[in-house]
């Protein structure tokens, strides 16, 4: 089992073939997509190359769900996330940190979620599992 | 201009590989342009072709249900330029294949010599939302691309 270092290190290599960034650019705290410039089309690349390098298989929306919301319309009201739709994303997102967030659940900084630290955590439960 | 970018699909193994060749004749208009006294084919015709090689193995996999659009090309690197009169022997591999999309291992050889490495990556646009903005037909595969391997078909029995 790789430390976390390790899985931290190859998730930023990753990110920098995928994305064609330079990895000093790449922080535990980047996002993808306001850091880094991911793009949706991306997101499938990173899975792809995550699959590869740890050889593991990433289930279709576990890493990067593709609708949240769209189960209830209770999980969103006035453009910020309910208490209701911040329990969704706990159930959907274990391996997110949502202490930031929970302060501000607008559902425009959603995708703030989505960094390098949440892809490691991500990988480093596949791996133990 | 039609653009279909390779002349004949010449193996498919489903779900697995494709080749194609394309044949580069002063005929074409581009080569006027790109140079004038110089042609040379541009690279991003060759991408195309590749790409076309990929999309038809990949789009195979799945009986052409899917709208496979060329979304990203990963990596790209070409060995020298390629002229008119060449032969340019396209093969793709695919690398993976999901219900969201696949992405190939492709390259030109032109005379066995590789003039051309890439990874071409392709998503299957949604099938839900690709309704809300194109028709069910399938305008990815038309007519064309349904030739090409038809022809195939046919030489194979030959």
């Amino acid at each position: 089992m790789p430390t976390q270092e390790e899985i931290y290190s190859k998730v930023a290599s990753t990110l920098v073939e995928a994305l064609n960034v330079d990895e000093e650019d790449i922080q535990p705290s980047s996002t993808l997509q306001g850091d880094l410039g991911a793009e949706s089309i991306d997101f499938l690349d990173i899975v792809f190359r995550l699959e590869r390098e740890f050889g593991i298989k990433i289930p279709r929306g576990e890493l990067f769900p593709e609708s949240i919301f769209q189960g209830d319309p209770e999980f969103v009201k006035d453009g910020k996330v309910t208490e209701k739709g911040l329990a969704e994303l706990r159930q959907r997102l274990p391996f997110a940190d949502l202490t930031s967030f929970e302060k501000d659940p607008s559902l425009s900084k959603l995708s703030d979620l989505f960094t390098v630290e949440m892809i490691t955590r991500y990988i480093e439960g596949k791996l133990k599992s | 201009m039609r653009w279909i970018w390779i002349d004949r699909i010449t193996e498919l193994h489903s779900g697995q590989s494709a080749k194609a060749i394309k044949c580069l004749s002063l005929a074409e208009d581009h080569f006027a342009q790109h140079f004038p006294g110089y042609p040379v084919m541009p690279a991003c015709f060759i991408l195309e072709g590749l790409a076309q090689t990929g999309g038809i193995l990949v789009g195979e996999a799945s009986d052409f249900k899917e709208k496979v659009v060329l979304a990203k090309v990963n990596r790209a690197i070409f060995h020298r330029e390629m002229f008119p009169g060449e032969v340019l022997h396209y093969e793709t591999k695919i690398s993976n294949l999901r219900p969201e999309g696949a992405s190939v291992e492709a390259q030109v050889t032109v005379e066995n010599q590789v003039t051309v490495e890439a990874e071409i990556f392709f998503a299957f646009l949604d099938q839900s939302r690709s309704k809300e903005f194109f028709t069910e037909e399938n305008f990815v595969f038309t007519g064309e691309f349904r030739h090409l391997l038809q022809r195939l078909a046919r030489s194979k029995k030959d």
